[in-house]
């Protein structure tokens, strides 16, 4: 599979307010993030809160600019494209967020929110064919060809959900960024909702970009699984590797974090469980950010930032003990 | 073992503009000393207001009948002034967002003792110092400097921790947890899951933890109860009724939830959406939604009736045949 995307060296700050007189201070949110995202597969991007999964993804879109480093959208660099060039674009790149009815406008119709985006991206389309081509997405993310003349306050949130995402599919982007868009209250309803996307993708080839903080969705969808902490990637490997086989600690606590829905197995597992809480990214921790609640941490990790290894099978992981600790691991077992 | 609770025809209507909605129908449950029930559902099926209106905090135009028998007393109903001589002191009840339930212009320390000194009449600086002690209890780190902090000086996963401190000043006999760890991180809601493991094992306080993620309380909870529409639909040892799902509601919940260790192709959610409370089908509310249905499920509601006729063990559903989805298990 050929490079989509490839981001590179990727740093992203935000200046937070200290008080009325106070010098502002730099909130770091993304640092040299580099990666790359193939034609056609499903990247996830997984963290806690405040490790940048929401910042990486609008970096990618050029909805936010980042201070530094390049996203080469097939080979081009869209950080530098001139305002026009980057709307034109645009039609490529499209994301869906939490809260749907949230980005639905309530004054238009079902119908004319979903053929919006072709009056400004493809101008070139007449009345006509915008409308076939709304109730053909319609009709693949499962909403029916009577909603077309509802407006957004008539629908459930699934609907909702459902709407945002033939909105976003219209333009037929490569990639979709979908930022935590299965985060409803109801079950059944995400179930749902990651089912079409995994339907959509096979229908439409898509390459999907899924952020979240839920790991067993993110497991559920993902092709390749980025990690995140504070800002920096903690490790990039297959779902299958990452899950059997985690090499980073903070990737290794995640995982035995995450709630099995079996009591029996629940019960008994051993919670790797990690002290505190995630450091603040306006003051992070020197060296490895990580240090202050890893159980391995050594001297070293508080003076050099781990650099980011490629391993042979593609892998990337920072940690200075990654080596030595897998070892132990095979000893142990 | 001791009955603290013991909750019967338990009734929740909410007066709309021109018409009525019933949120919970007919709930009967019943809670023992130092046990872990959860209640599970999906949004709108009842399983918050039901605790809401045991603890008297129902919104202005919800009404509540039935029973929920504490130490002999009836809560349903009591006046305000009457019930606080059990809330916060035998039964507490704490919330997904710390904010709504901390002051935000009273330091931890100050909101914490004055519990103290008004439920069980300690003195001040007696009260602070048992405030402190809880702190640490519920692993706070430096709690007397953490005790003068505001609350939103503090983490999410810290305030939650304070909430829950002060729920315990008072050793209540029982704690109503709803959606407790729903916006924590997910390496803090291992943290919080332990806590809870281990002030219910040393103080004996029987967990009600309300939640709509079946996986979250699948290592914590000794018994479970799924409500959907506002009814009890099944009610089993935890164990059970997730090897052997009884009702097909919990069945799709089970299969709805996707999970870490494996990557199936698809999930087997439950079609459609949870129903309105003010347009429940006939029959079972749950008809509409269920793969297993026939003609009796849309006559006739099911009762709430026992498996293999012990106590405890019950459904809500007029199919008996084998539940699963016409594959190999």
């Amino acid at each position: 599979m050929s490079d989509l995307l490839r981001i590179d060296g990727l740093s992203k700050s935000f200046s937070v307010s200290a008080g009325l007189f106070a010098r502002p201070l730099r909130l770091r949110a993304l640092e040299d993030i580099s990666f790359t995202v193939k034609q056609g597969e499903t990247l996830g991007i997984v963290g806690e809160s405040g490790c940048g999964k929401s910042t990486l993804g609008r970096c990618i879109l050029q909805l936010l600019s980042p201070d530094q480093g390049q996203v080469l959208w097939l080979g081009q660099d869209i950080t530098r494209l001139p305002a026009e060039e980057m709307r034109r674009r645009r039609r490529d790149l499209q994301i869906i967020f939490q809260d749907p009815l949230a980005s639905l406008n309530p004054r238009l119709t079902v119908g004319e929110i979903i053929s919006d985006p072709l009056r400004t991206l493809m101008p070139e389309l007449k009345a006509a064919d915008r409308r076939a081509k709304g109730l053909r997405i319609m009709e693949a993310v499962g909403l029916l060809p009577e909603m077309i003349n509802r407006y957004p306050h008539e629908v459930s949130g699934g609907q909702a959900q459902r709407i945002r995402i033939a909105q976003a599919l219209i333009t037929e982007p490569k990639p979709l960024v979908c930022d935590k868009p299965a985060s409803a209250p109801a079950v059944s309803v995400q179930a749902q909702i990651l089912n079409l996307l995994a339907d959509l993708k096979d229908e439409f080839g898509l390459t999907l970009i899924f952020i979240s903080h839920n790991l067993s969705v993110v497991r559920h969808v993902s092709d390749r699984i980025l990690v995140l902490y504070l800002g920096r990637i903690v490790e990039l490997a297959d779902g299958d590797d990452l899950y059997q086989d985690p090499k980073h600690p903070y990737t290794r606590a995640l995982l035995t974090a995450v709630p099995i829905a079996d009591p029996k197995r629940a019960r008994q597992r051993n919670i790797d469980a990690l002290q505190g809480e995630i450091p603040s990214p306006i003051n992070p921790p020197s060296g490895c950010t990580f240090r202050t609640r890893c159980r391995h941490a050594i001297e070293v990790c508080a003076q050099q930032r781990p650099p980011l290894e490629t391993l042979k099978s593609g892998r990337l992981v920072a940690c200075h003990r990654w080596r030595e600790l897998e070892l132990r691991a095979a000893d142990s077992a | 073992m001791d009955k603290v609770l013991a909750v019967e025809q338990l009734d929740v209507t909410f007066a709309l503009h021109k018409s009525e909605v019933k949120a919970v129908s007919g709930l009967d449950f019943s809670l023992s000393a130092g046990e872990t029930l959860a209640v599970v559902g999906e949004s709108g099926s009842g399983k918050s207001q039901a605790f809401l209106a045991i603890m008297g905090l129902l919104a202005k135009n919800g009404r509540a009948t039935g029973r929920a028998m504490l130490d002999g007393v009836n809560l349903i109903g009591m006046p305000p002034a009457a019930l606080d001589r059990y809330r916060g002191r035998d039964i507490a009840m704490i919330f997904q967002d710390p904010m709504t339930s901390l002051n935000p212009s009273l330091r931890v320390r100050t909101q914490l003792s004055e519990v103290l000194v008004r439920h069980q009449g300690f003195a001040k600086d007696k009260a602070e110092r048992a405030a402190v002690e809880m702190l640490e209890r519920v692993g706070i780190p430096e709690p007397a400097k953490r005790a003068n902090a505001f609350p939103h000086e503090l983490s999410g996963g810290m305030r939650q921790r304070v909430m829950i401190a002060m729920a315990l000043l008072c050793r209540p006999k029982i704690l109503i947890a709803d959606e407790p760890t729903t916006a924590l991180d997910v390496t803090v809601q291992a943290q919080m899951l332990e806590l809870f493991k281990s002030l219910t094992n040393d103080f004996g306080t029987a967990l009600v933890l309300i939640t709509h993620d079946l996986g979250v309380v699948a290592g914590v909870a000794d018994r479970m109860m799924v409500m959907y529409g506002g009814r009890a639909i099944e009610k089993r040892g935890t164990d059970e009724l997730f090897y052997d799902p009884r009702h097909p509601y919990t069945l799709g919940l089970l299969h709805s939830t996707p999970h870490v260790e494996t990557r199936a192709k698809r999930l087997d959610p439950i079609q459609g959406l949870p129903p309105s409370l003010e347009h429940l089908p006939p029959g079972c509310s749950f008809n509409p939604r269920c793969a297993f249905r026939f003609e009796r499920c849309v006559k006739e509601r099911p009762p709430l009736i026992g498996i293999e006729g012990s106590e405890g063990r019950a459904k809500a559903c007029w199919y008996d045949g084998a539940l699963s989805y016409g594959k190999v298990a």
